[in-house]
């Protein structure tokens, strides 16, 4: 009796009964399906989740300000759209708060007291500008004025023309590098290098512009526009408190000695005891990745559950099929053990039908699963893991032999006499 | 018909086995068969074995020391009123069941000794049963039915596909080999199962009522290929409780109460059936 001749049976028995077994295959299809797509999307969300971080700078620390209980800043990744108009504070701040200012990003910029720390950026942001060329107008979602450094710190890397230099800084020059998005909606088809562009009134040259990032989900990466320092202070912010420093360590190791070199200039700078509350905060992209990393990992390992529970529920479907197809067939396997058939030829058809049931329920999930991956799921590219098809597919047949193996057994234990007296 | 039969069944099947297919080959020159003359092992071998059913009060007798032998090529009836324990013999003859006390052997074979591996092969290759309510497997066609033995005798799948379309052809079936069972007739299902029966050349064929269900023609062509079998040389054990069907046999035994009441020859082992194969009776 070989094993081509008992998958024969098997394939025989199961297209006896084509609904229950499609309906049985459908319940493992499920599962793996499941399986391989949610861990997929987690995987996915995690990614793009990494990948915005990425995007904000690498082996960089963000100063802002720290608002005690104020909570008009967003605390996300990122600057929101903040009011930073000259000398006007917002509610909230404490009275002995000291602001950021110009003058601590030039003592961080010393390397003397911080070793790790390759560059500074002071930041101002100016959320929503209006600007307008040749009749069109678009509104810049963030136009920022910072130093050239801060190109290469936040990781936005110029696509066409060129960064500003450290003289349009010094001589203030309205130069500006504009984002993809304002370069598409104001210039379209037109080269925007050398063009004049008016924000809020006044005329900037364009110098560069960015290359695309892609968009973060609500707010568009690209709506950006970066400028001089000091040409953002003189014309729309004023020469008010900094919104960020934005500081790039030496290496991805020195990130953490920079973060305390960071503390302790800006501890003594601004007055601030040991213990004490400090009146600014630091957001450190390495630390944030890795927290962000961690929840995203635990979702994803509580969606993998979720699918496991439904894949061990379509096991459980086969299981009570099995044994309804042996009490069912209880006759005929009377017959076959009447005509010959050995013990192990009678277990063994019974667990090929299991078997090939939750191996074609399992290869028709990782299809589906690997198929719903290619789509977009709720703004989710999902990423499909190999190792979540393996282990689906495994699952799946281990699945069909283990709760296969009880009814088939049951089956194969029968007398010849008991199994053909039962009708 | 007999004949393009036995040449490719001999083949793969065991010693004793091909003993009966030789039987078979001289046995259709009729008569002249000294060699299976006394000496020889039975075929059946069945010596005081009794079945015993439940327990205490409920305690039915349904065997009380049964013994006999039967010879290669004899047709042995078993008759008896309901209840005299002819099937619970049969089940015991056809390794379907075992008895409670006594020892039962088939070609020399200790049959209650045997593990479950080993039965299962005898059942394989030894008997052909028959049943009284045909018992062949629903959805597959009778040519699947009468390879389903082969199959699990491990032969190959050519040689099970000529030896089964032989078999049929041996029971006047050669054109319904792609029928189901439901699109047969209950005289064709029979024919089905005599030929699954024998299509690995056992050394013995039991039918328990295998006219039971049938018509009076169908049990016609039953028994006239039954006849035809014997007539060839195959040893047959059958169970009825009519007189007509047990009239075919060379040697009827009579059970009542789980004892043999009766055990009378009509006819010698090596001579002429009762009956002419082929007539109707």
């Amino acid at each position: 009796m070989g094993v081509l001749e008992i998958m024969r049976f098997a394939v025989r028995g199961l297209l006896a009964n084509k609904l229950r077994s499609g309906l049985t295959t459908l319940g493992i299809l499920i599962g793996v399906a499941a399986v391989i797509l949610l861990v997929a999307v987690g995987q996915g969300a995690s990614q793009s989740i990494q990948q915005n971080i990425q995007r904000l700078g690498a082996n960089t620390l963000t100063v802002m300000q720290s608002f005690a209980g104020g909570g008009g800043r967003g605390g996300g990744f990122g600057p929101g759209p903040v009011q930073a108009e000259a000398g006007q504070a917002p509610a909230g701040p404490r009275t002995q708060a000291k602001r950021l200012s110009l003058a601590d990003a030039r003592a961080l910029a010393d390397t003397a007291s911080a070793p790790s720390i390759k560059s500074v950026s002071p930041v101002v942001t100016a959320a929503s500008q209006a600007a307008a060329y040749a009749g069109g107008s678009h509104t810049i979602q963030q136009l920022v004025g910072t130093y050239p450094s801060y190109f290469e710190a936040s990781n936005k890397p110029v696509d066409k023309g060129t960064y500003f230099f450290n003289d349009d800084v010094l001589a203030a020059r309205k130069v500006i590098v504009i984002g993809r998005t304002v370069a598409d909606e104001l210039f379209g088809q037109v080269d925007p290098l050398g063009k004049q562009v008016s924000v809020a009134g006044v005329p900037f040259t364009v110098v560069g512009v960015l290359k695309e990032t892609g968009s973060t989900g609500f707010q568009d990466a690209d709506d950006i526009a970066v400028a001089p320092l000091p040409a953002v202070q003189q014309s729309l912010t004023g020469f008010g408190p900094l919104d960020q420093i934005i500081v790039q360590a030496r290496s991805a190791e020195a990130v953490d000695a920079a973060q305390s070199e960071v503390t302790g200039v800006l501890d003594q700078r601004h007055g601030i005891a040991a213990g004490a509350t400090a009146d600014y905060r630091i957001l450190n992209q390495a630390a944030l990745q890795e927290t962000v990393g961690a929840a995203v990992g635990t979702f994803t390992v509580l969606l993998g559950a979720v699918a496991a529970i439904s894949l061990l529920v379509g096991g459980i479907g086969i299981t009570n099929i099995m044994l309804v197809t042996v009490t069912e067939r209880t006759r005929e396997i009377g017959i076959r053990k009447a005509i010959g058939a050995p013990r192990g030829a009678i277990l063994g058809q019974f667990l090929a039908e299991a078997t090939m049931l939750s191996l074609f329920g399992g290869v028709l999930g990782v299809i589906v699963g690997v198929a719903g991956g290619s789509l977009t799921i709720a703004g989710i590219e999902p990423v499909v893991v190999p190792a979540s098809i393996v282990l689906a597919l495994a699952v799946s047949v281990a699945i069909g032999l283990f709760f296969g193996s009880y009814p088939a057994n049951r089956a194969a234990k029968l007398r010849p006499i008991e199994a053909l007296r039962h009708e | 018909m007999t004949g393009p039969v036995s040449g490719p069944m001999t083949g793969p099947v065991s010693g004793p086995v091909s003993g009966t297919a030789s039987g078979t080959a001289s046995g259709t020159a009729s008569g002249t068969a000294p060699d299976r003359a006394g000496g020889e092992v039975p075929v059946l071998d069945v010596r005081e074995v009794t079945k015993v059913y439940g327990a205490g009060e409920a305690r039915v007798r349904a065997l009380a020391g049964v013994s006999f032998t039967v010879r290669r090529g004899d047709f042995v009836a078993i008759m008896g009123a309901s209840g005299s324990g002819k099937s619970t013999l049969m089940n015991i003859l056809g390794c379907l069941d075992i008895p409670t006390s006594g020892r039962y052997l088939v070609d020399g074979t200790d049959v209650v000794a045997l593990d479950d591996r080993q039965q299962a092969m005898l059942r394989n290759q030894k008997i052909g049963f028959v049943f009284q309510s045909f018992n062949l497997i629903p959805r597959m066609t009778a040519l699947a039915n009468v390879e389903l033995p082969l199959a699990y005798g491990g032969v190959a799948a050519g040689v099970r596909r000529a030896r089964a379309l032989a078999a049929l052809e041996q029971v006047g079936l050669a054109d319904r080999v792609r029928h189901e069972p439901n699109e047969l007739s209950g005289g064709q299902q029979q024919r089905v199962a005599v030929a699954r029966a024998l299509v690995t050349a056992p050394s013995l064929l039991l039918a328990d009522e295998p006219t039971g269900n049938l018509d009076t023609a169908s049990t016609a062509d039953v028994l006239r290929i039954l006849d035809r079998l014997n007539a060839g040389g195959r040893t047959i054990v059958l169970i009825t409780h009519e007189d007509d069907v047990a009239a075919h046999a060379r040697r009827v035994i009579r059970l009542v109460d789980g004892h043999i009441v009766e055990d009378r020859r009509q006819a010698p082992v090596d001579g002429p059936p009762p009956r002419p194969a082929g007539s109707t009776g």
